[in-house]
């Protein structure tokens, strides 16, 4: 099966700092492929570059087996790739349901048709077994940090993505959060989207991750199939950038 | 049932029965005011205690219809500033210029229409053009230079006061000779068309709220409840009866000479546009986009909102609304001075907004906080006047309300952010 989404050699350079040097990457749909590396391996300038907010400098990309071109957020939303960024991005004096739909309300007789809006909110978080929403016209101020990830989340599949990027989801969360978070994560793998999980936690990578990529100073260590693996040879792939005898897949 | 369970035994309740009975909705009610929700209530108890206040001391003078009517036209001006205001105040901005924004409209409205003699229409879209021009301006230099709108429109509110003057020269007025313009805040419906627009308005809250409610019903949707909606309508309908019912009586001391009764044009005008600029900011995606910059500027940008056209937006209208304020200003005299829009008026309005319930922190504010809390400050400014208390002392009471007001709001955001509501 080809993959969702593949990169062949990608590049990228701010000045003269050389910060990807030709990385190969591809993340398979109905798949958790968690990406890692320690700080400045480039993690978050590869993403970047997948949702279109920074260009790769050269390489190919490639989407559904077709090469693309992404030079904005806007490209990279069309083909059904969605980000959610660590900060989250809500806004905390408006609801779960004007949060989902923020800059994408729907419309009827071009008024904000607040009705399908509330509708497609719930049935999207029923999708995805969420629970643990009382109310979607709660102001997402009122909710915990779970839940806030949640809607975040939530918000990057309502429309029909197909890749899923998540940059940290739990890094700011409690263990029971955490827990929640990475069984909504396992969940839109399993519902058949590609999801890629950039994390530094190991235990999560482990929990949830099916292929792991390990990026080093700017170039692919490998991935590697999870359950071939084990935690110290991911970490010795990250701290040493070379993929221990055996580890590989 | 705990939040943060995710627990598949749990029953999933999307949202839990909710308590429809008269103690159920007061409880709901009561829980989101102790969670920082407080809205318009202080500034509605406010008003309450100050007519109660005013009405024991001055029974004869404050309390008839006369001064209620009067009381409307006094504040027509403010409210109407203080309804364009709410939507930079939404922004976390500010406007110091709308006054005399407002002023030079007017000022504009009078060359045209009295120096140049056009016809009113022309005249009007001309001052209402210039309106949009100096909010235009205004909104460019913040949202596209990034300069503090609070030095941007320090800077508006000294040179356009200068372009007042200029443009009327020192000392004169320019009289106003449109009996449309000059009808806009001094003369009244007639009774029975004061009548049929109340009606009107009650039936068509009641139908529209109703059938909305029972579309969502049917749809599974969160929705007030019946009794919730009753009791809104039946307070409605009691205030907009007792309203056009007490203005339509006879208040002129001398009806045999000239007779004065009716709504005032200026209500009829301060209630269109509540409805109209209500209606675009929780109807429209720019509404809501409105919300969301004042909430989360940064959040907006990524989710693909024109932040800088958002921003754009509401200094024109404010703009805008300040130009309308200030004929309504110039109305009231039947001319425009070198003052008009000055004084305390942008102060007032500002006050009005806040004492409304409207947010100085952004992301929070309805456009009928302006209306209540431009009621509120009429209140004061009339009532003590009646009492004939110096100016001064209506100063130093209107700056107290006006500090209690802002205390409000920063002690129920507090209260917000401890208990996570907004």
């Amino acid at each position: 099966m080809s993959p969702l989404l593949e990169l062949r050699g990608v590049e990228k350079s701010f000045g003269a700092v050389q910060v990807l040097r030709g990385v190969d990457l591809s993340v398979q749909a109905g798949r958790v492929t968690a990406l890692v590396g320690d700080n400045g391996a480039g993690k978050s300038t590869l993403v970047k570059g997948m949702a279109g907010i920074h260009l790769f400098d050269a390489g190919d990309y490639l989407f559904e087996g077709e090469p693309v071109k992404v030079t904005s957020p806007k490209d990279a939303a069309a083909l059904g790739i969605e980000v959610v960024y660590q900060d989250l991005a809500l806004c905390d004096n408006l609801d779960v349901v004007h949060n989902m739909f923020l800059g994408r309300e729907m419309r009827r007789l071009r008024l904000v048709d607040e009705d399908t809006m509330e509708q497609r909110a719930r049935e999207t978080l029923d999708g995805l077994s969420v629970r643990t929403l009382k109310s979607v016209r709660t102001p997402v101020a009122s909710l915990s940090g779970g839940q806030r990830q949640t809607v975040a989340i939530a918000r990057a599949v309502l429309w029909n993505s197909k890749l899923v990027i998540l940059d940290e989801p739990t890094a700011a969360l409690g263990v029971a959060q955490t827990e929640q978070v990475l069984r909504l994560v396992r969940r839109l793998a399993d519902r058949g989207l590609g999801v890629v999980l950039i994390s530094h936690n190991l235990n999560d990578v482990f929990e949830v991750a099916d292929d792991i990529a390990v990026l080093h100073l700017g170039r692919m260590v490998g991935q590697i199939e999870a359950a071939s693996t084990t935690r110290e040879r991911v970490v010795q792939a990250i701290t040493t950038g070379v993929v221990p005898e055996g580890g590989a897949a | 049932m705990s939040l943060d369970t995710d627990d598949p035994t749990v029953a999933a309740a999307p949202d839990p029965e909710p308590d429809n009975s008269l103690g159920g909705i007061f409880r709901a009610y009561l829980a989101k005011l102790k969670g920082g929700e407080v809205g318009s209530l202080p500034a509605v108890l406010g008003l309450v205690a100050l007519v109660v206040v005013f009405s024991a001391l001055r029974p004869e003078q404050f309390t008839n219809s006369f001064n209620f009517a009067n009381l409307i036209g006094q504040s027509a001006g403010v409210t109407v500033l203080a309804m364009g205001l709410v939507f930079v105040l939404l922004l976390g901005e500010i406007d110091l210029s709308a006054g005399f924004a407002g002023g030079t409209c007017a000022g504009v409205l009078g060359v045209f229409l009295t120096r140049q003699d056009w016809p009113l229409i022309p005249a009007l879209l001309m001052a209402l053009a210039a309106g949009a021009i100096i909010g235009l301006s205004i909104g460019l230099l913040v949202a596209r230079l990034g300069i503090p709108s609070f030095v941007v429109t320090l800077a508006a509110f000294l040179g356009l006061q200068g372009v007042l003057l200029s443009m009327i020269g020192e000392g004169g007025t320019i009289p106003y000779r449109n009996d449309f313009i000059n009808g806009l805040n001094n003369a009244n419906l007639p009774v029975w068309l004061g009548w049929a627009l109340g009606i009107v308005g009650i039936v068509g809250y009641a139908a529209s709220t109703y059938v909305a409610d029972a579309r969502r019903r049917a749809k599974n949707l969160t929705v007030q409840p019946i009794l919730l909606w009753a009791l809104k309508t039946g307070l409605l309908t009691v205030v907009v009866l007792a309203v056009v019912g007490y203005l339509s009586v006879e208040r002129s001391r001398n009806p045999a000479l000239t007779s004065l009764k009716g709504v005032p044009v200026s209500l009829l005008v301060i209630v269109g546009l509540l409805i109209v600029l209500t209606f675009m900011l929780t109807r429209t995606a720019w509404g809501r986009h409105v919300y969301a910059v004042g909430g989360n500027a940064e959040a907006a940008r990524r989710a693909g909102i024109n932040v800088f056209r958002v921003r754009l937006s509401c200094f024109i209208l404010c703009s805008t609304m300040a130009a309308a304020a200030g004929i309504m200003i110039a109305s009231r005299t039947n001319s425009v001075n070198p003052n008009t829009g000055g004084e305390t008026t942008l102060l007032y309005a500002v006050g009005a907004a806040v004492i409304g319930g409207t947010s100085l922190f952004g992301g929070k504010g309805r456009v009928i906080d302006a209306v209540i809390g431009g009621t509120v400050v009429a209140v004061i400014d009339n009532g003590m006047g009646l009492l004939d208390q110096p100016q001064g002392t209506v100063w130093m009471v209107t700056g107290l309300v006006l500090l209690v007001a802002a205390s409000v709001d920063a002690l129920s955001r507090r209260r917000a952010s401890a208990t996570g509501h907004v």
